[in-house]
């Protein structure tokens, strides 16, 4: 199957507008990704049509309702390969699913000086929860630092697990570098230690095939929100010996069966671990959102994905007063660079946005890895599936005006 | 009427069509400008709430509303590093009983660089003026 990326394009009505008089160019994705027009259409649907509160009501909306944001659940396992949908807890995105584990898993199981293993390259919302486990019961973090290409060993990971060592939690692609991780290798060591793995999927799971099962890993989140999916959507997979041992993180209604003055019986899982109303609409989104990539194929997309990184690449190395971090050979299409000479990543991202050019600035919610690189700030340009070798051109000739401006 | 070096610059200014030269010539100033000395670039005079790094030095030259104002500004980004130099010929000599009269959006715009006041920038440019604005109604009122 092939993938027609004018197709795909056509399906983001954001795509046709301009910015500062300039067709947008928009690589911005990894930050947030644009939505498509069936997902816009299935919120305004919902919203007009299909609207009520969930698991609640007995009445004909309320049921609609229930019915689709549940569907969702099953359409999640389906994307990642999940054995059931019961593995599946819907919340908003990657960090309330971390927070999650923190708070429910891992919190009752660490005591002082256990210990949980981490990389360099992790975004904040895969090091926050557990500096709160840090300051609050004085556990402690291992850190394994990515190479000068910007590679993660994944025998460095193994090794830095020893027995104190109570969980690995650690990203499946870098936001900053775009280095995959081959954390399927790191999950069979870390299984063999007895120590669980937590994948941060926030990035990978928009770029490639996620299978679960086949990586093995015990606790696999993802964000609704760079999946084409609306903001305050995503879902975190817990296999489900995991889940049984968790705790809930958040309590509500919706969570619980039965409460009384004196105690307090949970819902089942995935249901005990989702208080109060959810984002329903939202949810719903993300599974319409789920199956268009899941049409258009994620292997495809993959595939085309691959190729316009290797353009971007020759096109990037060509610039020789730019310095792009992270050179890992099957890195994805995310390029952080900065300019030789006295310009900020500030500098650059307002010239470039001049030229209808979106990319973000500064440190990507990845302060350790910029400390690691001892750079204060990059640009990033970000690519999806819906970006060409023309917006590869365009961006080349915003910098060459940006080395021209700042040189 | 501004003071006369911004006035100056509102004219060289008139002539920048596009938005490129008027990036030069703010990009120029800056690289122009005498910044403030490392040694100085410390707490008290940094800036919050700009996204680059951001630093300024106020100089009053007398007493009372009358006294003069001046400063010394740096950053480690050029464009913000420009606008400072902007704003210094837009405020540097004029007494600090007046600065608080002085309209930066209005000045700005008459150089076509106004969008960088709007408050979602995080450039730092107004939260630059509003410092400004606030030493200099302080000395003022001393």
């Amino acid at each position: 199957m092939s993938f027609d990326v004018q197709a795909v394009r056509a399906d983001f009505p954001i795509l046709s507008r301009e910015v500062n008089g300039k067709p947008l160019v928009y690589l911005d994705s990894g930050a947030s990704a644009q939505k498509p027009q069936v997902v816009i259409d299935a919120i305004s649907y919902a919203y007009s049509y299909e609207y009520s509160n969930v698991h609640r009501g007995l009445h004909y909306l309320s049921n609609v309702a229930t019915e689709k944001y549940e569907s969702v659940r099953g359409v999640i396992a389906k994307f990642l390969n999940a054995g059931s949908e019961d593995e599946i807890v819907l919340n908003s995105g990657t960090t309330e699913g971390i927070n999650m584990v923190a708070y429910g898993w891992a919190m009752p199981r660490m005591e002082a000086g256990d210990e949980i293993v981490l990389s360099i390259m992790e975004h904040h919302a895969n090091i926050v929860p557990w500096h709160f486990l840090r300051e609050r019961q004085g556990i402690v973090i291992k850190w394994v630092d990515v190479d000068a290409n910007g590679d993660l060993d994944p025998q460095k990971v193994i090794d830095a697990i020893g027995p104190k060592t109570k969980l690995v939690a650690i990203t499946h692609l870098s936001n900053v570098l775009g280095t995959k991780v081959d954390v399927k290798s790191i999950t069979q060591a870390a299984h063999e230690k007895g120590v669980p793995v937590l994948v941060d999927g926030s990035q990978s799971a928009v770029h490639m095939p996620v299978d679960v099962q086949d990586l093995g890993v015990d606790f696999y989140a993802i964000t609704g929100h760079k999946l084409y999916g609306p903001s305050g959507s995503g879902a975190i997979y817990v296999r489900k010996d995991r889940m049984a041992e968790m705790r809930p993180f958040i309590g509500g209604g919706d969570m619980i069966r039965d409460v009384h003055r004196d105690e307090v019986i949970y819902n089942d899982a995935p249901m005990k671990f989702e208080a109060g109303t959810p984002g329903i609409v939202q949810t719903i989104g993300l599974g319409v959102a789920l199956e268009y990539i899941m049409s258009l194929g994620m292997a495809n997309i993959a595939a085309y994905e691959d190729s316009l990184r290797d353009y971007a690449r020759s096109k990037l190395d060509g610039l020789n007063w730019l310095n792009v971090q992270g050179q890992s050979a099957d890195k994805a299409a995310i390029f952080s660079f900065t300019l030789q000479g006295a310009a900020h990543a500030h500098d650059i991202s307002t010239v470039l946005d001049k030229k209808g050019v979106a990319v973000r600035a500064g440190q990507h919610c990845a302060q350790p890895l910029m400390e690691h690189m001892g750079i204060p700030a990059t640009c990033r340009a970000s690519f999806a599936m819906y970006n060409t070798t023309d917006d590869v051109d365009a961006l080349v000739d915003a910098l060459e005006l940006c080395h021209d401006l700042f040189a | 009427m501004a003071t006369e070096s911004f006035e100056e610059l509102a004219e060289t200014f008139e002539f920048l069509d596009d938005w490129e030269d008027r990036y030069r010539h703010v990009i120029d100033m800056g690289r122009a400008m005498d910044g403030l000395d490392e040694a100085l670039q410390v707490p008290a005079t940094k800036v919050d709430g700009c996204a680059s790094q951001v630093w300024i030095m106020p100089q009053i030259d007398g007493q009372g509303p009358d006294a003069r104002f001046d400063f010394k500004g740096e950053s480690d980004a050029m464009i913000v590093r420009g606008l400072i130099a902007v704003l210094h010929a837009l405020y540097s000599g004029v007494r600090v009983g007046e600065v608080g009269k002085v309209d930066a959006v209005a000045e700005l715009g008459r150089l076509g660089l106004n969008d960088h006041l709007s408050a979602q920038r995080s450039n730092g440019v107004r939260a630059m003026v509003e410092r400004i604005r606030t030493v200099a109604a302080e000395a003022a009122a001393s």
